[in-house]
């Protein structure tokens, strides 16, 4: 049994910020952000907004795309949950009124797309549930230190949604095989230092501004580039794909100079490649599926994503697009 | 080929640099290399000449004569070389 991909939804704040706007706070300017990230704008959620209300708002779009009322599950992948517990999923399945379902979170930041795509493809191949609504949502701009010129410009907010059901493993949507994996020693390169069970977030932690996000970008930038071409790779030949056969390569929307050093080694011409970086910034777990519903996917287009991030951990898989309208 | 000659390989196929400004008193600074650009040229040195440069070296990087010294020093080899 495999998991089809049956619709596609996506939100963002209404309020975006562009590079100029943030040049007036930061030692930054909007030529520097543009030739070293290729981000021209991020979307920016207001302070009473939290990351359910995007995903509530992202989930309800992909289930009209599917044309789809009920699910079996729910999984939200975030590293911006509403709260420390519970989990977010639950609280995005009772506003959605899908009643009682299992629902849980994954974490695997950037990657969570992906992780959270096998997890619900996962429960279908397992019987657990014969639709999963797949999440990935995250307000960004709450975890990075606006003062931090290296990391306040990178990052946006967003949800992005699928709903997956059961169907047959030729059929267009059908997800996977997935290649995923992680290194976690080498979590100090991409992360919040504060806020969970290693450090408590004290006066101290405020003053060093511990509870935001940080993060070595170079070295980040080889791990992602080295990580999303060898599991790209490794997707394509368990699918038994050559490169030449992608009709669309849509990696995590992180930087678009990651992307290019990433396409041109695996051989993906300029022509296939996705990006709307320059749009959303890194929206983290929820920039695949806000680069599928942009990349104006045409029906048997043959698609690889492929994402990397905190962890460190990855994820790639392969889908052959189906016949959706994303919402 | 000689490390100077992969390293000016690396710098016009992959970074667009003009052949004549490669010159070993050039810096990344003379040929338009920005911060990003050195670490996509630690990793094409990673994958090309099998050494690695780290983020602290590249940082250190100034002319091209330095930067091949650097990688000859890594001993880094060149098929033919």
């Amino acid at each position: 049994m495999s998991a089809v991909l049956r619709g596609l939804g996506t939100a963002v704040p209404a309020h975006a910020v562009t590079n100029d706007e943030l040049a007036q706070q930061l030692d930054t300017n909007d030529e520097w952000i543009r030739t070293r990230t290729g981000i021209a704008q991020r979307y920016v959620a207001d302070s009473e907004i939290a990351t359910s209300d995007l995903a509530v708002e992202a989930g309800a779009a992909a289930l009209k795309s599917a044309d789809s009322a009920s699910v079996g599950a729910v999984v939200v992948a975030t590293s911006t949950p509403d709260y420390s517990l519970p989990a977010t999923a639950p609280l995005v399945a009772a506003r959605l009124d899908l009643g009682t379902v299992p629902a849980f979170d994954v974490g695997a930041v950037c990657s969570g797309f992906v992780y959270a795509l096998a997890s619900g493809a996962g429960m279908i191949a397992a019987g657990i549930a014969e639709t999963v609504l797949v999440i990935g949502a995250e307000i960004m701009s709450r975890i990075v230190d606006p003062s931090d010129r290296g990391t306040a410009v990178l990052f946006g907010d967003g949800a992005g949604a699928v709903v997956l059901s059961a169907g047959e493993a030729g059929e267009p949507g059908a997800v996977g095989p997935f290649d995923l994996g992680s290194d976690g020693a080498r979590a100090d390169l991409l992360i919040v230092p504060a806020g969970g069970s290693r450090r408590r977030v004290d006066n101290q932690v405020l003053d060093e501004r511990a509870d935001c996000l940080t993060m070595d970008g170079r070295e980040v930038y080889r791990q992602a580039v080295r990580r999303m071409v060898e599991s790209s790779r490794v997707v394509l030949a368990r699918a038994g794909l050559d490169v030449a056969e992608v009709d669309r390569f849509v990696g995590h929307q992180a930087n678009a100079r990651i992307l290019d050093a990433v396409a041109k080694r695996l051989g993906i011409t300029e022509e296939r490649r996705v990006s709307n970086v320059e749009r959303y910034g890194n929206t983290s777990a929820a920039s695949i599926p806000l680069a599928l519903a942009d990349a104006g996917l045409q029906p048997g287009e043959t698609v690889l994503l492929t994402a990397f991030g905190a962890g460190m951990s990855w994820g790639s898989t392969v889908l052959v697009w189906p016949d959706i309208t994303p919402l | 080929m000689t490390v100077y000659d992969k390293v000016k390989e690396i710098l016009v196929e992959k970074f667009g640099v003009e052949e004549d400004e490669v010159k070993p008193e050039a810096t990344f600074e003379d040929l338009d290399l920005d911060s990003l650009d050195l670490v996509e040229f630690a990793l094409a040195a990673e994958e090309e000449l099998g050494v690695r440069i780290s983020d602290e070296e590249a940082e250190e990087l100034d002319t091209l004569d330095d930067t091949v010294k650097l990688l000859e020093e890594k001993g880094a080899t060149v098929e033919g070389g």
